[in-house]
């Protein structure tokens, strides 16, 4: 990616896939042992693997270009394993998911996975901050819609869900409901400045006035 | 909105610009980086051709995948040693200071920041690690960062936030005998929710809290996020301020102490200052709070029946079973004489000097139950050293204890000190996720650190109240 690609996001359209529960942590979207890694290639293998798989690693380890796992042992029941909903990229989830650590690995294997947005009754403020940073919205609504989103994705694995960012609106099945989109994320989506570095490198002055006025600063030059 | 508070006015003197977003673009006064979340975001910079904007103010530790037991080079672990050799790589072509492990100052880096000076009321401090919160004890904006926001703080020096609101939490009167700054953050989890913060940074008050050392105060600041809160803190005073004189940065400077002692007082609350909530807390209450569950709000006192979901708020029913059928509790029951495999002794939250010393007084004369792998891991070198010229490492020793190396160790289980299969821990780390420290089958009792002695002695989850304090001659 280079500083001259800002893409827009204003809508993300795809299959759905529901993972139910409230508190899903990030050590569960990506347990720890999976993150001695010194780039994010390949994460998406892992995605909630202690969910999915019995097995505590993966049968095959990850061959060298960090790609496919192959073959673990004893899949478990989870959304993630589930044939029909292999090629979703909207994910529906309940509360406060995405609690617990920074880690941007918990997003980077779910982007890896597959998914391009998330739906869903709330999430961690840092979770939510490093998906916007990968231009994945992560847009809310009451439990009710949610639950009702929900059903109706396990009903038609096929069925196409459309996240408007813009709109704030998701529409399925010829349904279509309000979300919330917190108003920096809807404006960085939209206008396509999810990439804060280029723009930020622009204040460098205004940077360096702000370091020089705080008194605990000392910079070299 | 609040007004006057000590977020406030950080934010303010930080604040460079206005974003397209309506975000803030904040000046950040101290980036730490470790080896876990770092790599990929020098990774970003070397493809975009960009260099480290202010490697002055950035600090790096290894902490994460640090082997606690032998550390010679290259490590036994491949994964490790590439990402430490990665880390050296890095610090050294950008400029930035590393407390490695041959310095001598390398430990976890929630508790170096503090221990060098580098941590100071009125900074931004930020880190790819959501235990970020911990350096808010001394009165600084602290917050975890991911990757992404990594990379745009080494190239800019500056981060894109939305403000926050602001909630003050009173801890009125005394902690009774056997609680902790640990019972404290575990009964606020408890009773405002792991979700409660979310939008918020929590500012903790009251005579409680102003009694606690300052690393009290970090163990509590470091688990606002456990709460939601992406920061907490503590307005900064004398007890700050004592503990500050002593550091690398002022020991042998106290005319800049003094320098910078006005601007420290400068951002203090105001005593009219506005929040945007309140919530008290009556201190004297309190009594050792323990985990039953498998998220930290999931926490009951020692003497206190363990709820029933149905008596849970909806929304949290569906958790609340699941937690207890995986820690196989059963509501009724208190978690006194719950069975334990392993005491781990560790942690951001409580591996320093003081936490490690109210652990040996319980400690010393007994010995490990036969049952129990019992670890004791510094939170830094420096610790370690303290520790051990004060004969705190031989009790524990001398009692079946393991005596480690500074580093993370089995709060996530990145380095080989993992659980195995379902084993249960009496730990003094932060979270109780399934899967957390390294077994997906392990389960975690969150507890404070002469709890986690009581229990290692024991063999079970023990009210530390009814084990007679010995003094560590």
């Amino acid at each position: 990616m280079t500083t001259e690609e800002i893409p827009e996001v204003e809508s993300v359209t795809g299959t759905g896939v529901p993972v139910r529960g409230n508190d899903i942590d990030t050590d569960q979207i990506i347990p720890a042992r999976f993150m001695k890694v010194v780039t994010f290639d390949g994460l998406g293998e892992f995605a909630f693997f202690d969910q999915r798989f019995d097995s505590a690693t993966p049968a095959a380890s990850r061959d060298g270009d960090g790609g496919a796992v192959e073959a673990q042992d004893d899949p478990k029941d989870h959304p993630f394993n589930d044939e029909r909903f292999r090629d979703a990229s909207v994910m529906v989830v309940n509360a406060n998911f995405g609690c617990g650590s920074s880690r941007e690995h918990a997003p980077q294997a779910l982007m890896r996975w597959g998914i391009d947005a998330i739906v869903g009754e709330s999430f961690a403020e840092i979770f939510a901050g490093n998906c916007l940073a990968l231009g994945i919205p992560t847009v809310t609504a009451d439990t009710e819609t949610i639950e009702s989103l929900q059903a109706w994705v396990d009903e038609n694995p096929d069925g196409e869900i459309e996240v408007d960012v813009a709109a704030e609106t998701v529409t399925y099945g010829g349904t279509t409901v309000e979300v919330a989109v917190d108003d920096a994320q809807r404006k960085a989506l939209v206008d396509g400045v999810w990439d804060t570095t280029a723009l930020m490198k622009s204040n460098a002055d205004a940077v360096r006035a702000t370091a020089e006025s705080l008194p605990y600063v000392s910079l070299d030059d | 909105m609040s007004e006057g508070t000590l977020y406030d006015k950080v934010w303010e003197n930080h604040a460079v610009a206005e974003l397209p977003t309506g975000q803030t673009q904040l000046f950040v006064g101290l980036h730490l980086i470790h080896e876990v979340t770092s790599p990929q975001a020098f990774g970003m910079l070397r493809e975009r051709d960009l260099d480290v904007a202010y490697p002055e103010l950035t600090h790096a530790t290894v902490d994460h995948i640090v082997p606690t037991a032998d550390q010679s080079r290259p490590y036994g672990d491949d994964a490790a040693e590439e990402m430490m050799a990665e880390l050296e790589e890095n610090v050294r072509e950008a400029g930035i200071q590393f407390s490695d492990p041959n310095s001598g100052d390398q430990g976890i880096v929630h508790v170096i920041g503090p221990e060098q000076g580098l941590t100071q009321p009125g900074k931004t401090i930020v880190c790819g690690d959501s235990h970020t919160s911990t350096h808010g004890a001394f009165g600084a904006l602290a917050f975890g960062i991911g990757t992404s926001q990594i990379r745009d703080v080494l190239a800019t020096g500056t981060v894109a936030m939305e403000k926050q609101k602001v909630r003050r939490i009173e801890v009125t009167g005394e902690l009774g005998d056997g609680v902790e700054a640990k019972d404290v953050i575990l009964e606020v989890i408890r009773r405002l929710g792991t979700e409660g913060g979310v939008g918020y940074v929590y500012e903790y008050a009251g005579e409680a809290i102003e009694n606690l050392d300052m690393e009290g105060r970090m163990s509590i600041c470091n688990m606002s996020i456990e709460g939601g809160a992406r920061a907490g803190y503590v307005n900064p005073d004398e007890t700050t301020y004592e503990w500050l004189r002593e550091t690398d940065a002022f020991r042998d400077d106290p005319e800049r102490f003094e320098e910078l002692k006005p601007y420290w007082e400068s951002v203090r609350s105001d005593a009219d200052a506005e929040y945007d909530d309140v919530v008290v807390i009556d201190g004297d209450e309190l009594e050792p709070v323990v985990t039953w569950g498998t998220t930290p709000g999931q926490g009951v006192g020692i003497t206190q029946p363990i709820p029933s979901p149905e008596d849970l708020p909806a929304d949290k029913r569906e958790t609340a079973r699941r937690a207890q059928e995986h820690m196989r509790v059963e509501p009724g029951e208190t978690m006194e004489g719950y069975e334990i495999d392993v005491a781990f002794l560790g942690s951001c939250t409580n591996a320093r000097l003081p936490d490690l010393r109210r652990a040996a007084r319980i400690v010393e004369g007994r010995r490990v139950h036969p049952d129990v792998r019992a670890m004791v891991v510094p939170g830094s070198q420096r610790v370690q050293r303290a520790a051990e010229e004060e004969g705190l490492a031989d009790v524990f020793r001398e009692a079946g204890f393991e005596w480690r190396n500074a580093g993370c160790s089995m709060c996530l289980g990145m380095n080989e000190d993992q659980l195995e299969g379902d084993e249960a821990c009496a730990s003094s780390s932060n979270r109780n996720f399934i899967g957390r420290q390294g077994s997906k089958d392990g389960r975690t009792i969150l507890m404070n650190p002469r709890m986690v002695a009581a229990a290692a002695i024991e063999g079970e989850v023990t009210d530390v109240r009814d084990l007679k304090e010995v003094t560590v001659a």
